[in-house]
Order: C-alpha cells, then structure tokens, then sequence
C-alpha cells in the first residue's frame, strides 16, 4: 500500500469519528461560505452559467454518493440524469405541468429506472458492473434516440419554465437561480446526511471490504441496491431541474460522454469526499465554457487534465487539500 | 492645468460634433455554426467571411456604423447552440444571430432569439418550418428551404420520369422536413414514395441504408440529408453500383463544395437545386474571386452567398433607421426591397422569407468542365413568385 493510499483510509477514518457528533464546525463554516458565495455569485455572474454549474454539482455529488462512499463505478450515470431530463421537459412542455411537479416527475422516473438497472448491475461487480451499468444507458440513448415523444436529434425544445407553485414567474434568470440553488443546496445537504448516517457508515463498511460486512450481518446487496437507487434519483433531480433552466432536453443528456463527464468531475474534485464533487464541477464546467472557442478540442483539453489529474494528484483537489489540512473535507 | 482643460474641451466638442454628424450606432454581429463537424466547409468560416465582406462593402466605418463580428461552433447540437446564443444576446450584447446551419439548432436559436427580440437572419438552416409553424417575427429565413429544394430537384426528376421514390433521410428536423416536403412534391405530380429509411445524423456507414433502397426497386433515390452525409451515400452508392444498374440518386441538398469533395466522376449528371452559383453573372463572378482569396481558395456556397446578402440588408436597414433596435430594424428590413450583387432584387414577406429566383443546375461530366468549380450547367432558373411556398400554405401564426 502506497503513503498516498494510507493517508486517504486515515481521513476516511477519522471522517468515521467525528461524524458521530453531528456535523463538524468546519464543515458547517464551508457550507455557510459556500452559500453565501452562492447568493453572491448572481450579481456578478452570468445566472445560467451558474446555473449549469448547480445542476453539474449536485449530479456530481449524486455520483459520488455511489462511487466515493459505496464503491460501486457506474458508467452510466447519464441514463438517470438525461431520462429525468426528457421526461420533465415533457411533462412541462406537452403535460403542462408546474415546473416543481415536473421536475418530480423527471426525479420519479429516474428512480424507477434506477431500481430497475440498479436491481440488474449490482449483481456483478467491478468492470462488469460497470459494463452493464453502461449498457442500460446505451440503451436508454437509443431508447431516446427513437422513441416519438423524444424528438431525436431535435430534442424537446422550448420547455417552458412556467410559474413555480403557479405563482413565481420563472422565466426570469436571476428568479430561477434562486429555485435551482435551493434545489442543490438540499440535494446535497440530503446526500451528506446520507453520508453520515449509520447506513452511510455501512456503506463504507462495504466499501472497505464487503466479505468483513457479509460477515458481521448486514445484507450488502440491499445496502448497494439502495444507495444505487438513490444515487440514480438525485442525478434525476440534477437532469430534471437542467432541463428546465436549458429549457431543452436533448441526446447530449444521454450520450456516455455525459456518464464520462461526471466521472471526471468526481475524480478530479476529489471522490469520496464531501466537497470534492462540488470543486469538480466547478472546474468542468468553467473550463468548458472558457474553452468553448476551441470547438471540437474541449474534449482533448479535457482528457489532458485528466491525465495531469491523475498522475499528480490522484486524490483530487479537495483530497489534496484534506490531507494538507489534515482534516477530512 | 488650464491648458490641460482647454485641451480637453476642444476635443470634447469636437467629439460632439463628429457625434452629431455621424451618430455612432454600434452592432455586434454573431455567427453561429459548424467550424468543425460535417457542414463546416458549406458554413463555418466561410458564413464569418461573407459577414466581414458585407460590413467592407457596406461601408460600415464610414456610414458611422462600427460592426464587431464574434462567431462560435455549435458542433449542430441544439443545446450548444441554445447555450452559445443566451450567453451571446444576456452576456455580451449580441444583436443579431447569422447563419446557423442544422434546423434542429436553428429551430432552437429561433425561440430564444424570439423571445429576447433580437435579429436572426437564417442562411445555413434548411427547415421549411422556420417560415411555417415556427415563423417568428424576428426571423429573416434568407437563402433556400426545403419546400424550395422539394419543389426544384424533387419535381424535375419527377417530370423526367423518375416517378416512384425511396426516401434515404437524416433522422432530423432538417431530414424529415426535406423528406416531408419533397413527398408532397412527388405525389402531387402523380409520383409515388415507396418508403423510406432514416439514419442517423451524422452518419458514416450508409451501406445497409442503400441497400434497402437498392431492394426497393424505386427509379429514384432521393437524399434527404446534406453536407459530408450526402458525399458518404453518394460514394457509397457508387460502389455499390447503384447508379450504373439504373436507379438515379435525386441529391435533394448539394453543395458547390460537395461536388468538389466528390469529383466530378462521382458527381457528375446530379440535378440540384441552389440560390446561388458563382459564375452566373459578373457580380457573383467578382464576389466569388475575392471570397476565395480571402478564404482557402473555395468558392462561395449559397450559404455563404446568403449570410453576405442578409448581413448587407441588415446593415441598410439600421443605417435607415438610424439605431439597432429589433423591432424597427426588423420592420425596415421587410419594407425595402432587397438588393444586392448576388440575389438581385427581392422582398422579404411577412413570415419571413425572403424571395428570390432559384435555379436548376446539372453537375457537368469531367469532360464538359474546364476546370475546378466549374461544374453546374444551368438547366432551368425557378422566378422568385414561384421558387417559395405560397405564403398562404406555411401556417404561419403571424400570416392571417
């Protein structure tokens, strides 16, 4: 085992200890900054952008809740985050439903396919559950690249925004930050709880050595199944609420590229921490955007950082500063 | 100090004064489209060239007009494009959108640019829609639609006896518009569509596609796709032999540059419908010389030939009305008439398209050329009343 390794199970063991307190200050002070930089952020920033960097966050923090504190790789995450997607902006454009109950929706379905793949996937495990997590998905891109309602290539275009609760115009930017950033902020606040709870600890249990858990009583399958689900329902709230702010729903959502891309923003903010999702997003999504002007080549800056990400600092960015902090972010 | 004050009040007037002879108005001008994918020769930087040689020949610096040109690639996906398009008209001001090729983009840039109120002025997109259904009051639909391209290609091959059909289309907005529109082409002619298969966009094996085609025994197989889509099935066509046992290929959307991607052994005997060629007259013929010595040597599409024309109306009409506001733009632009070296005279109707003659042109054999871009012989020229969907039949909500 390498320092790097030992280092990482120290912080995810002292994660263990202090979490039986509640959550610790220091995390409480990274959330209020982060909010409040959050509620800042608008006034100086373009309201979209930042939007997309919200629902990028919370579908990375989705995922990490899979393969950061379950140990489970999924290569199909796109599946949940684009069907969540083409349904809401169905329910809202054709059903003319209330963006909140279509955003439900979306959420809904992402967690019926969720049990239903996840039921499936996780009974392999390593490359084959990843290989047939990403053929699920495969199979929900050519679901959705022929199926009437999707409009193939076209996507669903122009989803209204509607009025939340039938009350709240949306279609303003700056209203609808607002909306999503609550929408995120209780995402991850759920999947933090989720963290810290005992089922979050049996999670890592199994995540450390799944035989030792088999052993001490505790049905892993259920545990995998259930942290799959939920992780597949937030990445649906992530795609559903995206749909509404791009007010389009198309392949992007869905292609594997999608599924990379948030393994990429996982590995490089820091998998298995707390905050590390939230930074990887940030960084992906800035970058895309700053890049844009390099076309095609967005995907080859990306897969270089990549590989620096992963040759210099394998834990990530927050990982990186855990350790130099000697406290588990 | 009094003389710094001086100074600085002399050149105050005479900003002043040079304000009030010539009132600045600034325009920031967008061009959205392929740079890298399979139009990026029929669009991409070409549409920026023709925009620059519009503002050059418009005399925009000199009128008092001072013009910035941005341009983005799409990568024809919808989302990049709605992306691009709000973060060009919210961020940096962007007035007026030009050009975007692949209808599902264009379609989504239509609604956002619609409910902004700014200017989109249509060259690359083909679907008929965007002057039908989705007609919007901002949108000038400028070079060629699919109704055009059905009504040009689709009914000279009919008239030439190729009466039944096999559709080989582009599974999307744009495909299944071309498709939808040269159907109704076929049968209203007293031709008849045997069926019709859809691949995917952008495709690269076209094999299994033709050969359904190949078994249906229709005398004609219409494309309905476009760009490097259409030079793959043509080629693979050619090796399957399907032309030399009978069929014809009906190129429902080709290109200048994809009759030069294909050569003229492969090309050759197309009939093809456009707006625009360059060595119609001496103006295209002038414009197509300096378009290639700016560029890499190409001649212009009518693409291209589309973005300069619009961006050169544009340009008039905020010169006439003195500011870039969309509404009082957009209204100038469809009161004066059109005109300019390489469309001539023309209207812009109330849904917004815009008119103009088309032309029928048969791609040469490599004995009839002289040479490369020489390779359309003018078989028919379509008259503007007649080259567009009548005005009445594209259910547009602003046409009643």
């Amino acid at each position: 085992m390498t320092d790097i390794e030992k280092t990482a199970d120290g912080v995810a063991d002292l994660q263990i200890t202090q979490s039986a307190h509640g959550m610790p200050h220091h995390h409480r002070m990274i959330f209020l900054a982060l909010l409040v930089v959050a509620l800042i952020a608008p006034f100086t920033l373009y309201p979209v952008f930042l939007m997309k960097v919200l629902c990028f966050a919370l579908f990375a923090c989705a995922f990490n809740l899979l393969l950061g504190f379950g140990g489970l790789l999924s290569f199909g995450h796109a599946a949940y985050f684009g069907a969540a997607s083409y349904v809401s902006a169905h329910a809202a454009k054709v059903w003319g439903l209330t963006p909140e109950l279509a955003i439900l929706t979306g959420t809904l379905a992402a967690a019926v396919l969720g049990v239903v793949f996840g039921s499936l996937a996780i009974r392999r495990q390593g490359i084959y559950f990843a290989m047939v997590t990403l053929a699920f998905a495969q199979m929900i891109y050519f679901f959705s690249l022929q199926a009437p309602f999707t409009g193939g290539e076209d996507g669903i275009q122009a989803v209204p925004r509607g009025r939340l609760f039938g009350l709240i115009d949306l279609r303003s930017d700056f209203t609808l930050y607002f909306v999503v950033l609550a929408i995120t902020f209780a995402g991850i606040l759920f999947i933090y709880r989720i963290i810290h709870s005992p089922f979050g600890q049996v999670l890592k249990a199994i995540r450390e050595n799944e035989p030792r858990a088999v052993s001490l009583g505790y049905r892993t399958t259920q545990y995998k199944l259930a942290v799959f689900v939920l992780s597949a329902t937030l990445s649906g709230l992530a795609g559903a609420t995206k749909a509404l702010v791009f007010q389009i729903a198309t392949l992007t959502d869905v292609h594997w590229s999608m599924s990379g891309e948030v393994v990429l923003m996982t590995l490089i903010g820091g998998m298995g921490t707390v905050f590390g999702p939230i930074a990887g997003a940030v960084v992906i999504v800035t970058a895309q955007n700053y890049l844009a002007g390099f076309g095609a080549w967005v995907t080859i800056i990306q897969g270089a950082i990549f590989v620096t990400c992963v040759l210099l600092f394998r834990q990530g960015i927050v990982g990186v500063l855990a350790r130099l902090l000697r406290k588990p972010l | 100090m009094r003389k710094t004050t001086t100074t600085a009040a002399i050149a105050l007037l005479a900003g002043l004064a040079a304000g009030a002879a010539t009132a600045e108005i600034s325009v920031k001008i967008g061009v959205l489209n392929d740079r890298s994918g399979l139009y990026a020769d029929l669009t991409g930087e070409g549409s920026v060239i023709a925009t620059r040689m519009a503002i050059e020949d418009f005399g925009a610096a000199e009128r008092g007009i001072s013009v910035e040109v941005v341009s983005a690639d799409h990568q024809n996906r919808p989302d990049v494009a709605s992306t691009v398009t709000r973060q060009w008209i919210d961020v940096d001001g962007v007035d007026v959108i030009v050009d975007v090729p692949t209808s599902s983009a264009a379609l989504a840039v239509n609604d956002i640019v619609r409910e902004r109120q700014k200017i989109f002025l249509v060259s690359g997109a083909a679907t008929s829609d965007l002057t039908g259904p989705a007609c919007s009051p901002y949108t000038v639909h400028w070079t060629y639609d699919t109704w055009s391209l059905a009504n040009g290609t689709g009914r000279a091959m009919v008239e030439v006896g190729g009466d039944t059909w096999f559709f080989l289309t582009a599974d999307y907005a744009f495909g299944h518009a071309l498709e939808r529109d040269t159907s109704a082409v076929v049968e209203e002619t007293g031709g008849q569509v045997l069926g019709v298969v859809r691949h995917p966009f952008p495709g690269q094996d076209f094999s299994s596609f033709l050969l359904q085609a190949q078994a249906s025994g229709a005398k004609v197989i219409g494309l309905a796709n476009a760009g490097g889509d259409t030079v793959n099935s043509i080629m693979q066509a050619a090796e399957f032999g399907i032309v030399q046992a009978g069929q014809s290929l009906a190129g429902l959307l080709v290109f200048i540059t994809d009759v030069d991607a294909l050569g003229l052994d492969d090309a050759q005997g197309l009939v093809l419908t456009e707006a625009f060629y360059w060595d119609l007259n001496d103006d295209t013929r002038a414009f197509s010389q300096r378009f290639a010595e700016l560029g890499n040597g190409n001649m212009p599409t009518m693409i291209h030939a589309g973005v300069y024309a619009s961006v050169l109306h544009y340009l008039k009409a905020v010169e006439a009305v003195g500011s870039a506001d969309s509404d009082a733009v957009m209204a100038m632009m469809k009161e004066m008439e059109t005109d300019d070296p390489l469309f001539g005279q023309g209207v812009i109707r109330t849904d917004g398209r815009k008119v103009h003659d088309m032309y029928l042109f048969r791609v040469k054999s490599p004995d009839e050329s002289t040479g490369r871009w020489d390779y359309y012989e003018l078989l028919n020229t379509i008259p503007a009343e007649v080259a567009f969907r009548p005005i009445e039949d594209g259910n547009c909500p602003l046409v009643q």
